[in-house]
C-alpha cells in the first residue's frame, strides 16, 4: 500500500469523523450522539470481540508449538528456565504474565546494522544492539491508556470506588494549573506521537505500515485531543457530564443541559474506536492470550498432545521396503521378515 | 549452477525499501534465487497432486485450471484447523519488531524478507476472501486478489524462510512465520508447486528410506565402512547390529552423517561411544533417516515419514529411541511425533542401561536426543575422556534453530563441550542460544541451485564466526544439526575460509580413551593431534 493511501486516508477519515458530531450537534442531534451511538458502539463492540474470541477459542490447537527462549527441563543437574522455556502450568502463567504485564518478548529487541570493516575482505559486518525504544513507547502508551480508563470510571460509578479516587489524585498530583493536570493524558499524547512519527520516520515501518495501523492512532490521538481539551480549555460542566453518562450507565439515559459539542464529540469519537475495535488490529488485546507459541508448556515429551482432527495417512510399510529389495538385504547378510528361499 | 558474486559484491546491501508500494513489485526469478520445479516423477512416488513438467523461470506454471478454488478452499480449510494461522492472520500490529531479525532480510535487504512483510503476502489474500473490510474496502484494508502473479511471490518468498523462528521469539504475540510457512507451501503444493530437491529428498525417504535414496543395503555397508575407519584410527572396531530384534535401543541419525563428510565423522563418533559402553542397540534400514524432510513441505508428509520410527521400534521389539544430532528432526520429535504417531505404549521410559537415569523428560515419547544420553554419562563420570586430544581444535559452538528455539536444548551440548575441548570460545551473545542464526539453507532449501541465496541468508552466521575466528582464532564450529553440517562448509569457505565444522559427537570420539586401543595419534579425520610431529605420524604409516 502506497504511503499516501496509508496515511492520509485515514486521516481525512478522522477528520469527517471529528465534523459529523459537531454538524449534528448544531441540528439538535444531541440524543442520537449523546444516548443511540453509544449505546449501539458499545453493543457491537461487545458482540464483535465475543464473535472474534469464539471464533478463536473454537479453531483447534493441533500441535503444541511453543517457541522456546531457555534451557528445557532434561536432566535434575541441568537448571531448566520455567519462565522462558515453561515445562508446567505455573512456568505458562508466568511467561504469559510477563508477555501481557511487561511485554517480554518486545524487551528482547536487537537492532541490526551493516558497518563498514575496512579491514575484512568483504569490507563490512554485522552488529547488534540491545533496542529498547519500541519496548518503551508500547508500554508507556498501553498503561498510560490503561490509567485514564479506570480514571475515567469516577462518570460511570456512584460513588465513586477509592481506588479510582486514588488513581485520580496520584494521576492529577502536579497541581500546576487549575482543573490540575493529569499527566497520564499529556504522556498519553506523547507516546502516541513517538508511535506515529516511528511509523512515519522508519523506513522500514513506513514501508510495511496500512491505512488499519495509521486510523487507530490518528482516532486514539483525536480522543486523547478532545479529551484533553474538553478538560482544560472548554472546562466543560462535569456534574452535566455525569448526569449524562450516569444515565447511560443505570440505563435510564438523559440528555442534561450545558454538556458541550465537544464532548459530545469525544464521546462519538470514542464510540467509533468502540465499534471499529473488533474489526481491526486491535484485537491483538484479547489474541496475545491464544498465542499457540506462548501460552502452552514444552512438556511435549512428557504429556502427549491431542490433535482432535488428527485423521490416518498413507505410509510405506516396512514390508513394502523388504519386498523391494530383499535379494540385496539378504546378500548384505540383513535379517529379514521373509525369506523366500526357505 | 550459477555463478556467485564476490564477498564484497555480496555484502552491498541496501535496506532501504523501493518507492513502489510492496502490493505493485513483484519477485524477479534469476538463476540463485530460486529453487527449481520438481520433477514428475517425484510426486508419482507419493501421491503428491499435478504432476507435470514445468519450469519456474516461465510465465506459464501450468496451474491446474480451477487453482484459484483449490487454493482459497485450502486456505479456509486450515483456517478452520489452525487456531495459529488465524490468529497469526489477524493480530499483527505490524510494530516491524521482527523485520530486522529474519537472516534472508539481513542477508539481502528485500524487504518482503521481513517476517511482516512475508507473512503479509499471505494476509492479504486472506483479507480479501475471508474478511468483512477486506471484501469491502479492497487495497485500503490491505486486502489484495489472489492472482498467478501473488502465487508466484507466495513460492518466492516462502522458500526464502527456513522455518528458524526466529521472529518469532520477538514477536510481542509471538507470530511465527515458521507456522505459516509450513501451511503455505502446503496451499503451494496443493496446486502442484513443489521444489525439485525438497519433493526428491522426501520421496526418497518415502521409499528407500533416507533423502539420499540409499537402500537399506548401501546403508549397511556404509556403516561397515566406518567400522574401518574406526578401526583404523583407534585400532577398535564398533560392531554395530542392523535391523536386528531384541535389541534394547533403536538408535536413528540423520542421514547426513552417513552419507557426506564432515558429518560422517559425527556417526563415527556415535559408533565408538556405544562401542565403548558395550550399548545393545541396533540401526533400522527402515528407520533410517532422522531427519523429517517431508515436514518441509506439509504436515501430513511430515507424518507419513515419521511413522517409520515407532513402526520399526515395534517391529524390532526395542525399548526405547535414541536420536542423532540434528536439527529440524528434532524439532518433529520433541513437538510433532507424539501427536501423529503416538502413542508408543509398546515402549518403555527410557532409562540409560549404564548410569540407571530414567529420562523422565522424555517418558511419553520414548526417545531421547543423544546429547541429554551422553551429558548423563559424562556427569557421572562413566567416560574416559582425555580432552587434550582436542587440542588442535578451537571451537565454537552453533545451537541450530529448531534445538533452541523449539526444544531448549541449549546446555546439555555445551557440557559435553566442555569436557571434551579446552578451547572452547561463545559467539556473541545477540548470535546464539535461542538468539542463535540460522544457517540459511534449513527446511530444504540446500541445492546447489540457490547457492547465491543461501549464502546472503547465512551471512548472519558466518559474520559471528568471523568474530570469534579473528578474536580467539576459532577454527572449528560445533553444532547438532546434519544441515548445518552439509551447508557450513560452503557457507564459511566463501565468508571465512578456514573454519571447519564438526559435530558435537565427533569431539566425543576423538577424547574418548578405550582401555585396550592402539597408540592414537590422530583424530577421526587422520588429522594429527597437537604435540604429533611429522616422523611420529610416518611411523604409524610404516
Amino acid at each position: 500500500m502506497s504511503f499516501n493511501l496509508a496515511f492520509y486516508v485515514p486521516l481525512c477519515a478522522v477528520i469527517v469523523l471529528v465534523l459529523i458530531p459537531l454538524a449534528g450537534i448544531t441540528m439538535g442531534l444531541e440524543a442520537l450522539f449523546g444516548i443511540i451511538i453509544p449505546y449501539m458502539a458499545l453493543l457491537a463492540f461487545v458482540i464483535g470481540v465475543v464473535y472474534r474470541i469464539v471464533l478463536w477459542a473454537r479453531t483447534p490447537v493441533p500441535y503444541r508449538v511453543p517457541t522456546t527462549a531457555g534451557q528445557q527441563k532434561t536432566l535434575a543437574w541441568i537448571k531448566s528456565d520455567n519462565l522462558e522455556n515453561p515445562h508446567n502450568m505455573w512456568g505458562v502463567v508466568g511467561r504469559m504474565a510477563m508477555e501481557v504485564l511487561l511485554f517480554r518478548s518486545l524487551f528482547r529487541n536487537l537492532r541490526s546494522e551493516l558497518r563498514e570493516a575496512p579491514g575484512t575482505p568483504e569490507g563490512g559486518r554485522l552488529v547488534y544492539w540491545s533496542s529498547k525504544w519500541l519496548w518503551l513507547g508500547a508500554i508507556a502508551f498501553h498503561y498510560l491508556l490503561l490509567t485514564i480508563l479506570l480514571r475515567h470510571l469516577r462518570f460511570f460509578t456512584e460513588p465513586v470506588p477509592y481506588f479510582v479516587k486514588l488513581i485520580d489524585s496520584l494521576d492529577g498530583f502536579f497541581q500546576l494549573y487549575v482543573p490540575a493536570v493529569y499527566i497520564s493524558g499529556i504522556a498519553l499524547l506523547a507516546a502516541l506521537m513517538y508511535l506515529l512519527a516511528r511509523r512515519v520516520l522508519d523506513p522500514k515501518v513506513r514501508y510495511i505500515s496500512l491505512a488499519s495501523d495509521y486510523f487507530p492512532l490518528f482516532l486514539i490521538l483525536a480522543i486523547g485531543i478532545t479529551g484533553v481539551l474538553a478538560r482544560y480549555f472548554f472546562r466543560i460542566d462535569i456534574t452535566a457530564v455525569k448526569e449524562l453518562t450516569m444515565g447511560l450507565v443505570t440505563l435510564h439515559p438523559t440528555i442534561p443541559e450545558g454538556v458541550g459539542s465537544i464532548f459530545y464529540l469525544h464521546l462519538f469519537l470514542v464510540s467509533a474506536l468502540l465499534a471499529y475495535f473488533p474489526f481491526s488490529k486491535l484485537m491483538h488485546m484479547a489474541g496475545v492470550f491464544f498465542s499457540v507459541t506462548r501460552n502452552m508448556a514444552n512438556n511435549n515429551r512428557v504429556v502427549r498432545h491431542i490433535n482432535p482432527w488428527e485423521y490416518p495417512v498413507k505410509v510405506f510399510s516396512y514390508m513394502e521396503q523388504e519386498d523391494m529389495f530383499r535379494a540385496e538385504m539378504k546378500k548384505a547378510g540383513i535379517p529379514l521378515e521373509k525369506d523366500t528361499e526357505e | 549452477m550459477p555463478k556467485v558474486p564476490k564477498p564484497e559484491e555480496l555484502m552491498k546491501i541496501d535496506y532501504r525499501p523501493p518507492a513502489k508500494s510492496w502490493m505493485d513489485s513483484k519477485p524477479e526469478f534469476r538463476p540463485g534465487n530460486f529453487c527449481n520445479a520438481a520433477n514428475p516423477k517425484w510426486l508419482d512416488v507419493i501421491d503428491y497432486p499435478y504432476p507435470r513438467e514445468w519450469s519456474v523461470t516461465d510465465d506459464d506454471w501450468k496451474l491446474p485450471d480451477n487453482w484459484k478454488d483449490i487454493v482459497l478452499e485450502g486456505m479456509r480449510d486450515r483456517l478452520d484447523r489452525f487456531r495459529s494461522f488465524r490468529l497469526f492472520l489477524d493480530i499483527c500490529v505490524r510494530c516491524g519488531a521482527c523485520s530486522d531479525k529474519c537472516h534472508f532480510f539481513i542477508g539481502t535487504g528485500d524487504p518482503k524478507n521481513m517476517p511482516v512483510l512475508r507473512a503479509e503476502l499471505l494476509r492479504s489474500v486472506y483479507r480479501k476472501y475471508n474478511t468483512i473490510p477486506g471484501r469491502f474496502l479492497g487495497r485500503l484494508a490491505g486486502a489484495r486478489e489472489l492472482t498467478e502473479e501473488v502465487l508466484k511471490e507466495w513460492f518466492y518468498y516462502l522458500y526464502q524462510c527456513t522455518e528458524c523462528r526466529r521472529c518469532s521469539l520477538y514477536c510481542p504475540f509471538g507470530i511465527d512465520m515458521a507456522e505459516l510457512t509450513i501451511l503455505g507451501r502446503e496451499l503451494l503444493s496443493s496446486v502442484g508447486i513443489n521444489t525439485e530437491w525438497s519433493l526428491a529428498s522426501v520421496a526418497s525417504c518415502y521409499e528407500k528410506g533416507n533423502h539420499i535414496g540409499a537402500p537399506p543395503h548401501a546403508y549397511y555397508d556404509m556403516i561397515d565402512f566406518f567400522c574401518d575407519e574406526c578401526e583404523e584410527v583407534t585400532g577398535i572396531r564398533p560392531n554395530p547390529s542392523f535391523n536386528r530384534k531384541g535389541a534394547e535401543i533403536l538408535f536413528i541419525a540423520p542421514s547426513g552423517d552417513y552419507f557426506a563428510d564432515p558429518g560422517t565423522y559425527t556417526f563415527m563418533g556415535y559408533l565408538l561411544l556405544f562401542e565403548y559402553l558395550g550399548l545393545d542397540y541396533t540401526i533400522s534400514g527402515y528407520a533410517a533417516e532422522g531427519g523429517n524432510f517431508g515436514y518441509f513441505i506439509s504436515h501430513e508428509m511430515g507424518k507419513r515419514l515419521n511413522y517409520k520410527m515407532y513402526a520399526e521400534a515395534k517391529r524390532l521389539g526395542v525399548k526405547w529411541l535414541l536420536g542423532g544430532e540434528c536439527g529440524h528432526m528434532w524439532r518433529v520429535l520433541n513437538q510433532y511425533m507424539d501427536t501423529w504417531n503416538g502413542p508408543p505404549d509398546f515402549l518403555e521410559e527410557p532409562v540409560s542401561p549404564i548410569t540407571g537415569t530414567r529420562f523422565e523428560n522424555a517418558k511419553s515419547t520414548k526417545m531421547v536426543h543423544v546429547c541429554e544420553f551422553t551429558a548423563d554419562l559424562i556427569r557421572h563420570g562413566k567416560l574416559n575422556l582425555d580432552k587434550s586430544r582436542n587440542d588442535h581444535i578451537v571451537l565454537t559452538f552453533h545451537d541450530s534453530c529448531n534445538p533452541a528455539r523449539a526444544m531448549g536444548l541449549l546446555e546439555e551440548p555445551r557440557y559435553i563441550i566442555r569436557n571434551v575441548c579446552d578451547c572452547f570460545y561463545e559467539m556473541p551473545e545477540n548470535t546464539i542460544k535461542e538468539k542463535t542464526f540460522c544457517c540459511g539453507s534449513g527446511s530444504s532449501l540446500n541445492p546447489d541451485e540457490y547457492l547465491e541465496t543461501r549464502l546472503r541468508g547465512g551471512l548472519p552466521r558466518a559474520n559471528a564466526v568471523r568474530y570469534v575466528h579473528e578474536k580467539h582464532g576459532v577454527n572449528h564450529v560445533g553444532c547438532i544439526c546434519a544441515i548445518d553440517r552439509a551447508v557450513f562448509p560452503a557457507l564459511f569457505e566463501y565468508w571465512v575460509p578456514d573454519v571447519d565444522v564438526t559435530g558435537i559427537h565427533e569431539l566425543v570420539g576423538n577424547a574418548l580413551v578405550f582401555p585396550e586401543e592402539k597408540k592414537r595419534k590422530t583424530d577421526l579425520r587422520g588429522r594429527p593431534f597437537k604435540g604429533v610431529t611429522p616422523e611420529e605420524l610416518e611411523q604409524e604409516e610404516e
